[in-house]
């Protein structure tokens, strides 16, 4: 589809051709391989496929990086882990891919349609060479017949796509784009094919039928071939991270199901690492729990047998055995997807440039079609003379470049956008992105790292220890002491014995002495961070805190969005001081601390409320309200699933300095395509008055649409 | 004029050919991996004999 009719369903009939055609090529299984990149990785992945059992052909596709499996036994389900281990072995990363058995099918079509459309119309216009320089009679009788045996299947064929969109539309009882596209060319294709019938001697308008399709398909491959290779790139991120949970049987034996599998009563195991896949109770185990993801809380906190924990919560030090109590749907994470499709629906109502282009253009054209019959059969009395001008009128309006106008800009924006990491999802995103006025941060995870930093100068010898103890555990907070100790070049103390205890600390002898690192409750002090204790005259305790780090590009970034003259806010779940300590370092002025995810979205309401466009760039679960609410919406690679398909944009870069030239990217974006509306509105000034007084000729109608149509899409391209 | 009854489906027979080779190449992929028909040429696998 264009830019010129986006209220429609994308390609509906070529969706229902794709499912109905035998797939020549059967692939049983897609597995996304992120890091090929050469001849040598396409044949050590298709050696290695080919070699496993079970394997019966195996093809790599390097534009998407993935590869395609057909599978010699009956079961291809089973055959995925084998074969990643089997990848792996060779040096591979593989992970499978949900629902990607399908190609690029609404593409292949579209590019079918172009070629047929390309073939006749340069036939077609070559026959009309000889007839516009002057054949004789019978051979110009001849030519017409001929081109029209050319035409009328070409553009039977071609031109499907508008006409069902159009009849779409019109079933609606609304117009689009495309019901004035349909009516010209068939209105041209048929006044020609009867005027062949008969003889005149008038050269007719199959040239200019075929070339509007041709031109407009070739917009409208455009615009489909861009945002596919954002949806592959996002569907590729999302098989990244594919939720799968270790139930354990009733008899005792685990094995591995995909999340979605599960359901209320399951009993569940959780290694430290591993992210929540559903809501549930704790029933055996003692962990700490990152639920930054939910609440943008940096500070992880315990939990033991009874504790509720939720989905998309990281248990970070110890074994969880949990028994599911809402899954799927039910779990608070889906609750906040709700949240989202709510919102989703509301930004759908934004209409882009080339809808409220269409809007206007639609109406007028057809009007100032019928106006020109009138007028010409009320002066002639001639119906099929008045006919011909009002043809030329709908053919020399049609917005050839108009409906190139648009997606030749963005799809070449969103293709550098995308040399440069940034992944444009959504249709109006650019147009979005270029009216915004105040960018909104979320803190943790996207102005900050996620990963503690140390703060103050511990002793070195009490450092040494502490990393001694700490160098065993997958806390932040023990790798935070790890890191300082290696930045200050302390050696950890040859700590033996080290025992982690979940939920409360790590154990260790060094020496003759018990040493303690942990929470400092659980050596019995008072403070937040993480305490060292030892036994003896030594091992007075000694209190480590911590602080969040900030992105390097931080501080840059936020500074050049100001000087590009939008305002910044912060909204955080966190404590207040924590929000107040980064906003301090940033220089930014609005930022609300302690907020839920609602209180984000309602926040961001608040200001559309007020007049402002909002750019939301967040990570969390919980910033997914707010992404879909605000006007744009950005989310780092790094962000969860829920996050990056709520988010318009997705940063895979992850650096946030990336959003300030994105900005101006998407304005330059807008300013040229209100100029490429210009160009094709310029061509129509000087061509309707031509048309409504007769003047306009097939000939012309060539020219002017020929190019017009390059005129736009070189303005496109040029930097 | 009368060579145009062999000119004329001459030439929309050569237009049909290319359409028709461009259709064959469409259907059997040629298009779905530009970047891996780029490298597989350095690939050597199949030097010494064609791929079965």
């Amino acid at each position: 589809m264009t830019a010129a009719c986006p209220a429609c369903a994308p390609l509906p009939e070529s969706a229902a051709r794709a499912a109905a055609a035998p797939t020549p090529a059967r692939a049983d299984l897609v597995l996304h391989l992120p890091d090929i990149h050469c001849a040598a990785c396409i044949a050590s992945v298709e050696r290695t496929l080919a070699a496993e059992p079970g394997v019966s052909a195996a093809r790599v596709n390097l534009s998407l990086r993935r590869v395609f499996v057909t599978a010699a036994g009956p079961e291809p389900e089973a055959l995925t882990t084998t074969l990643i281990a089997a990848l792996a072995a060779a040096g591979h990363r593989a992970q499978r891919l949900d629902g990607a058995a399908e190609r690029d099918a609404p593409g292949r079509d579209l590019l079918m349609r172009i070629g047929v459309a390309g073939f006749a119309m340069m036939n077609v216009m070559l026959l009309s060479v000889a007839v516009w320089s002057g054949a004789e009679a019978t051979t110009a009788r001849l030519f017409h017949l001929i081109s029209a045996a050319i035409a009328l299947p070409a553009v039977a064929f071609s031109g499907r796509p508008f006409f069902s969109s159009a009849l779409g539309a019109l079933r609606a009882r609304r117009l689009n784009m495309d019901v004035p596209i349909s009516l010209a060319i068939l209105l041209a294709a048929g006044a020609s094919f009867f005027g062949a019938l008969v003889g005149a001697e008038r050269a007719g308008w199959f040239d200019a039928a075929l070339a509007l399709t041709f031109f407009l398909l070739i917009g409208r491959y455009l615009d489909h071939a861009g945002r596919r290779a954002a949806r592959s790139a996002a569907a590729d991120l999302a098989a990244l991270e594919a939720p799968q949970a270790l139930r354990v049987g009733a008899d005792g034996r685990e094995e591995i199901v995909a999340a979605r599998a599960l359901s209320a009563g399951d009993l569940i195991r959780l290694r430290p690492g591993d992210r929540l896949p559903a809501d549930g109770v704790v029933e055996e185990g003692v962990s700490e729990l990152d639920r930054s993801a939910l609440t943008g809380e940096t500070r992880p906190e315990p939990v033991a047998p009874g504790g509720a924990v939720a989905a998309g919560e990281v248990t970070l030090t110890g074994q969880l055995l949990v028994r599911v109590a809402r899954a799927g749907r039910d779990t608070a994470l889906a609750r906040l997807a709700e949240l989202v499709a709510t919102a989703e629906t509301q930004r759908s109502r934004y209409s882009g440039l080339a809808d409220r282009a269409a809007a206007i253009y639609a109406p007028l054209v057809h009007i100032l079609g019928a106006a020109a019959f009138v007028a010409w059969f009320w002066a002639t009395a001639d119906g099929m003379r008045a006919l011909d001008v009002a043809i030329s009128v709908l053919v020399i309006t049609c917005p050839c470049a108009l409906g190139l106008a648009v997606p030749a800009v963005s799809t070449v924006t969103t293709a550098r956008l995308f040399r440069r990491g940034l992944l444009v999802k959504s249709r109006t995103a650019l147009e979005r992105l270029a009216e915004v006025d105040l960018v909104v941060f979320d803190k943790t995870g996207t102005l900050t790292t996620g990963a503690a930093r140390l703060t103050g100068e511990p002793a070195p010898e009490a450092l040494a220890r502490a990393a001694g103890l700490a160098r065993g555990s997958a806390h932040p907070y023990s790798r935070a002491i790890v890191a300082a100790a290696e930045a200050r070049g302390i050696a950890p103390a040859p700590v033996e014995e080290i025992t982690e205890i979940p939920g409360s600390g790590v154990e260790g002898r060094l020496g003759g002495q018990r040493l303690r690192l942990g929470r400092p409750a659980w050596l019995g002090l008072e403070g937040d961070g993480v305490a060292l204790a030892g036994e003896g005259a030594e091992g007075a305790p000694v209190l480590f805190a911590f602080e969040e780090t900030l992105r390097p590009e931080a501080v840059e970034a936020v500074a050049a969005l100001r000087a590009a003259g939008h305002d910044i806010a912060l909204l955080s779940g966190d404590a207040p001081a924590s929000v107040a300590r980064i906003a301090g370092a940033l220089g930014i002025e609005t930022a609300e601390a302690a907020l839920s995810p609602e209180d984000k979205a309602a926040w961001l309401e608040a200001r559309a409320a007020e007049g402002l466009r909002t750019l939301m760039v967040g990570d969390g679960l919980n910033d997914t309200g707010a992404l879909a609410v605000a006007h744009a919406s950005l989310a780092p690679a790094s962000a969860l699933d829920a996050a990056r398909s709520a988010a318009d944009v997705v940063l895979l870069s992850g650096r946030l300095d990336a959003i300030a030239p994105m900005l101006s990217a998407a304005r330059g974006a807008v300013a040229r395509m209100r100029q490429n509306i210009g160009l094709a509105l310029a061509y129509n000034m000087v061509a309707i008055p031509l048309a409504l007084a007769g003047q306009a000729t097939p000939l012309l109608a060539a020219l002017a649409m020929s190019s017009s149509s390059l005129t736009v899409s070189l303005n496109a391209v040029r930097r | 004029m009368n060579v145009l009854v062999l000119l004329i489906p001459i030439s929309v027979g050569l237009g049909l050919a290319g359409l028709a080779a461009f259709v064959w190449s469409l259907r059997a992929r040629q298009y779905d991996d530009p970047e891996g028909a780029r490298a597989r040429i350095l690939d050597d696998r199949w030097d010494d004999e064609p791929r079965p």
